[in-house]
């Protein structure tokens, strides 16, 4: 199904399941344990030998030696795969250092061996093993130091509008601050894991994977095989945070250790190498410039970034939301990528939106108290309803306004005293802060089948993921609204590359465009229902199981026969994209306390207001904004991959020490989602929440902190020594 | 991991001999560090001798009106102890601040004490570490070194003892009892358990090989009011960046013991002079000759700052 039209009224718009607040249908799976994740396929694959991952030791040089004897002497060792018996490899399109090193070693914990053997204990004994000698090499470690020596980006030009330079020399008030934000590792539950099985010159491998088919595709491509020939099953992810969107280690490793051990073999990437062996959310520096007139009209806006990455990689690209958030008619937007060895960067959560509103809107935030000017009013003051570089494009929705406003109110934001560091409760100093939250909608097509069988059961099948985000929930929202059947009466299957290839999880694009899909294909599937009934197709009346037209009334499993009924379609987009800006918005409100003495910040109220199209499952969508919220406050106050820039690696590489909110961190939360629809993004109407609720969280802490102390910190985290020496006296 | 034989011990003074007779042999209690330490082979013992079945788990009075703590009782119910929390605040508070529920369900008075530091290149065998490999060298030195060490360190190590329980221990004055493999009982003060680590960063403590303890006896209660304030990243689950141990009376004198500064609980007596006068004063005392990293310089106003506001606290 094309979709190249704003969608008019259709059968989602009945709302007698999509919209309702609904309990995941994986819930009860998870919470008593038997959803099998990736590493616990135990039926399927009962005889499985276990791989444990040996990671390099330097961040880059050369493996000159390498020992493998005493290992695969050792108690029930069965293989062990490096680079020297690997066969030749070709590398995934979606990978920049290779996924098994040697003899060149690109980053720290690039895996340089798999030893499988018959038990876990026995492969990390074995493991300890390996002997390997490196020629270590001087690598580029450090942004600061290879800043200067950064590139701007082909795929992403400069953007001028205007004249910025003249604007901002002129302007009567300005602001030129300069951010930082650190390396981050998405720290997700379930580490990367895999289990490989061949089957002739055929591989299946059960993982967990946000992407299915980019996946299966580098894992084909990698193997020099036939994509036809590679299978994938990821029906449970544990977390993925982007982290999860590629071929990883876990997965190849898996593969190639399985070929020589001539048996099923699982690797689950171990948690110390995870930080350093996968991809991360790179650090940035970003410089924004904001000049405006006396009274809060901003004239001119920069935002430059910079990060940096292997070569091959991509920069992280923080200013894309300064093209859009704000009106102003001189405006500068430019992204520069260093070279660095350091592992890979690449996406996390909201990437490029999540960094680089944590440094725009501590600088509206600045902006604002120059001007004398309520915070949320400046914000609005600047509101544009189209793309500030191409006026004639407007944007498809945005409620921005609504958001800050109806954010204001219900936090009582007009009691925060605008002056800082005046409020004390005891041993705390307490402000409050906001922030305008941004997400570009993302479009991808995705496709899905529908089955309908005798009984009247509806099956979807699709390749989409749910990696604790809710997929299988509104995915049979979407099939139970679109047949007219009770959610007891649908099946989901996903993650399977057998099925039919959807847009997979990521970007926050997943729920519009699976559940578009999934949509398109009961489109279809009515449409042969209809058929078999004798209706005209286009009036007849899906519900309660029955298909109706005027006073005549069938079942609908009738339509199925005894072979059932199968139909596969997906949607695709045209051009509407090009004429109208698809975003998300919202607004998010902070109260924070920070311990007088100790600088300590504590959060103790927070609230996200979300206007982002139509609302698919109320209940899911809050989960996903109030966890988004809460890496956020992780963003804010405690996480930075510590690098080591001597050697080139990220020290703090497991979860002692790579700090994530407790709960004692996270206070109460609220989220309030605008009533919207958005028929230009899809026939769903809907768009996505779940990097929304991230987008501005940061800046809002800070914000607040500053607001509590006075103390403008523009390096993040926030942690209590960068406030320290800033405040007040004690006795 | 590497593979071990393991037996369960009987008798404090068997356990003590046991060790002794086999070599690379280990206590094993709670397990809640040394299992850790054991699957990165960062410990590797050749043998565990389970001191779980002793009968090492009462807290008793003392005749002179201290109280006797069990090598084997578990951080929680030491922490619950009505005796404990009416007497020694400054304990039950730290045990608290420590771990999670979990881990203080299982972790021991003895493990606690012998836990070995948060260092993250002492986790990471890869890299040189003179505390897990001596004579390898101290990446933390000149690299990250946030959590580490601002006084007491040396050229060799700049780690920190990562406990909070010990560090009340040491504010009030408790001795540790031991059984060596001959039989000889001994007890060493609290001071004199923890060294620094000068030269030999993985000689930990005044113990000698098979040495076991068997109990933590405090002396009798201090009075004062009883304060500990852990300064940490998040709120909870985290070790210390500083912590600030304190019994304060009310004439304003007291004692103060510091964690997260030392490769020991730490607690200059002398300073302890200084009290009445404020935090300054005797912050001043306590750490004079740090030596902070760029990393950690940090730590000094806040060991000050976290002081005076215990103080504050104390002072009602
Ligand atoms: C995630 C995590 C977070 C933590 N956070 C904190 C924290 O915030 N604050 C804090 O203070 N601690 C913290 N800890 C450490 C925790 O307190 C210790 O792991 C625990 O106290 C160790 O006790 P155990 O009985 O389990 O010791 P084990 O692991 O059994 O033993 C530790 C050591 O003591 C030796 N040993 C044990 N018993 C004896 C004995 N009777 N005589 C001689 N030697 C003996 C063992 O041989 C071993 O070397 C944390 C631990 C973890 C895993
Ligand atoms: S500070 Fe001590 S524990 Fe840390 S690396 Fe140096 S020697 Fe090892």
């Amino acid at each position: 199904m094309k979709f190249d039209t704003p969608a008019t009224t259709n059968p989602i718009d009945q709302l007698k399941v999509i919209g309702k607040a609904t309990d995941r249908i994986d819930g009860p799976l998870k919470t008593t344990g038997t959803a099998p994740y990736a590493y616990e396929h135990h039926d399927p694959v009962p005889n499985a030998a276990y791989g444990y991952v040996v990671g390099s030791a330097i961040a880059k040089g050369r493996i000159t030696a390498m020992d493998v004897a005493a290992a695969r002497g050792a108690p029930g060792v069965i293989a062990i795969v490096t680079a020297e018996n690997a066969g030749k490899l070709g590398k995934g399109k979606r990978n920049t250092a290779t996924l098994l090193g040697g003899p060149k070693i690109e980053h720290y914990h690039q895996a340089v061996a798999l030893v499988v053997a018959e038990t876990f204990e026995q492969a990390r004994a074995a493991a300890k093993l390996v002997r390997v000698d490196y020629a270590r090499e001087d690598g580029a470690f450090d942004l600061a130091v290879a800043k200067d020596g950064a590139k701007p980006s082909d795929d992403d030009p400069d953007l001028r509008v205007g004249d910025f330079d003249g604007a901002f020399a002129s302007a009567p008030v300005k602001l030129d601050a300069t951010y930082t934000t650190p390396d981050q590792t998405h720290a997700m539950m379930e580490p990367h894991a895999s289990i490989a099985v061949w089957n002739g010159d055929k591989v299946t491998v059960w993982t967990s994977n946000q992407m299915i088919d980019w996946t299966a595709s580098d894992l084909a491509q990698t193997l020099n095989m036939p994509k036809e020939k590679v299978r994938l099953i990821s029906p449970f992810v544990g977390g993925g945070f982007g982290g999860k969107l590629f071929l990883r280690t876990d997965t190849l490793l898996a593969v190639l250790g399985a070929r020589e051990a001539k048996r099923p073999v699982k690797v689950a990437l171990q948690r110390p190498l995870m930080a350093n062996n996968t991809t991360h959310r790179p650090a940035t520096i970003q410089r924004v410039r904001i000049g405006a007139t006396p009274e809060g009209i901003i004239t001119a806006i920069a935002h430059e970034s910079w990060s940096g990455n292997l070569p091959g990689g991509n920069p992280e690209t923080a200013v894309d939301q300064t093209k859009l958030l704000y009106a102003g008619a001189n405006r500068l937007t430019a992204l520069r990528l260093a070279h660095l060895d350091l592992p890979e960067g690449n996406a996390m959560r909201a990437p490029g939106e999540a960094p680089g509103l944590m440094a725009l809107e501590i600088a509206m935030d600045e902006m604002a108290e120059k001007l004398g000017i309520d915070p949320v009013e400046f914000r609005v003051r600047n509101d544009t309803q189209v793309d500030p570089a191409k006026p004639d494009r407007p944007f498809s929705q945005r409620q921005l306004v609504q958001c800050l406003r109806m954010g204001a109110e219900r936090f009582g934001w007009d009691k925060r005293n605008p002056k800082p560091a005046s409020v004390r409760d005891g041993r705390w100093l307490v402000g409050l802060g906001m922030a305008a939250a941004f997400r570009n909608n993302l479009l991808n097509k995705s496709a899905a089948r529908v089955r309908l069988d005798k009984r009247g059961v509806v099956t979807v099948e699709t390749d989409m993921t749910d990696i604790g985000t809710g997929s299988y929930t509104i995915i049979a929202q979407t099939a139970a609204e679109m047949m007219g059947v009770g959610l007891d009466k649908v099946v989901v299957r996903l993650g399977d590359s057998s099925f039919p290839v959807s847009a997979g999880s990521g970007g926050q694009w997943g729920a519009n465009n699976s559940t578009a899909g999934v949509y398109a294909a009961c489109v279809k599937l009515r449409e042969e229902v209809a058929r078999k009934l004798g209706f005209n197709s286009a009036d007849a009346v899906f519900a309660d199981g029955q298909v109706r037209l005027g006073n005549r009334s069938l079942p609908l499993a009738q339509a199925a026969g005894d072979s059932g009924l199968v139909a596969e379609d997906g949607i695709e987009y045209g051009d509407l994209s090009k004429k109208y800006q698809q975003s998300t918005f919202g607004a998010h409100y902070v109260e924070v306390a920070v311990d007088a003495a100790t600088g300590e910040t504590r959060v103790r109220r927070m609230l996200a207001v979300c206007a982002a199209g139509r609302i698919l499952n109320p209940k899911s969508a809050r989960s996903q904004v109030i966890g988004a919220m809460t890496m956020g406050v992780g963003a804010a106050l405690m996480e930075e991959l510590a690098l080591d820039k001597r050697n080139g690696f990220f020290v703090n590489h497991d979860l002692a020490s790579y700090e994530v909110p407790v709960h004692a961190d996270i206070p109460h939360q609220e989220v309030v989602f605008l009533d919207e629809t958005d028929p230009i993004s899809s026939p769903m109407k809907a768009k996505g929440v779940g990097e929304l609720g991230l987008c501005g969280v940061g800046a809002a802490v800070a914000n607040a902190i500053y607001n509590a102390t006075g103390v403008r910190v523009r390096d993040y985290p926030i942690t209590l020594d960068k406030l320290l020496d800033r405040l007040p006296e004690v006795a | 991991m590497r593979t071990f034989t393991y037996e369960r011990a009987n008798s404090p003074a068997e356990a003590a001999a046991a060790a002794e007779r086999m070599p690379g042999a280990k206590f094993i209690a709670g397990g809640t560090n040394l299992l850790d330490l054991m699957k990165l082979e960062i410990e590797t013992p050749a043998h565990l001798i389970d001191v779980n079945g002793l009968d090492l788990d009462g807290v008793d009075p003392t005749p002179d009106g201290g109280l006797r703590i069990g090598a084997l009782v578990r951080n929680t119910d030491l922490a619950a102890d009505p005796r404990v929390r009416r007497d020694y605040g400054v304990l039950s508070r730290a045990l608290l601040a420590g771990a999670s529920g979990q881990l203080r369900n299982k972790a021991t008075t003895a493990g606690n004490l012998l836990q070995r530091t948060r260092c993250p290149y002492f986790y990471d065998t890869a890299q040189p570490c003179n505390k897990r490999q001596p004579g390898s060298g101290c990446a933390a030195i000149g690299g990250f070194s946030r959590q580490l060490a601002v006084i007491g360190g040396s050229e060799a190590c700049i780690a920190t003892h990562p406990s909070d329980m010990a560090v009340a221990m040491r504010v009030l004055d408790a001795t540790v009892e031991t059984v060596r493999p001959d039989g000889a009982t001994r007890s060493i003060p609290i001071a004199d358990f923890h060294r620094l680590p000068g030269d030999t960063p993985h000689i930990e403590t005044a113990l000698v090989p098979g040495e076991l303890i068997t109990a933590v006896t405090l002396p009798k209660p201090a009075g004062g009011t009883q304060v500990y304030r852990k300064v940490r990243d998040r709120a909870s689950y985290a070790f210390a960046l500083v912590s600030v141990a304190a019994v304060v009376q009310r004439d304003g004198s007291g004692r103060v013991a510091l964690g997260g500064v030392a490769h020991k609980p730490w607690r200059v007596e002398a300073a302890e002079a200084a009290m009445p006068q404020g935090a300054k004063a005797v912050t001043a005392q306590l750490l004079a000759g740090a030596k902070p990293t760029h990393d950690n310089a940090f730590k000094l106003p806040l060991v000050e700052r976290t002081l005076a506001s215990v103080l504050t606290e104390a002072k009602g």
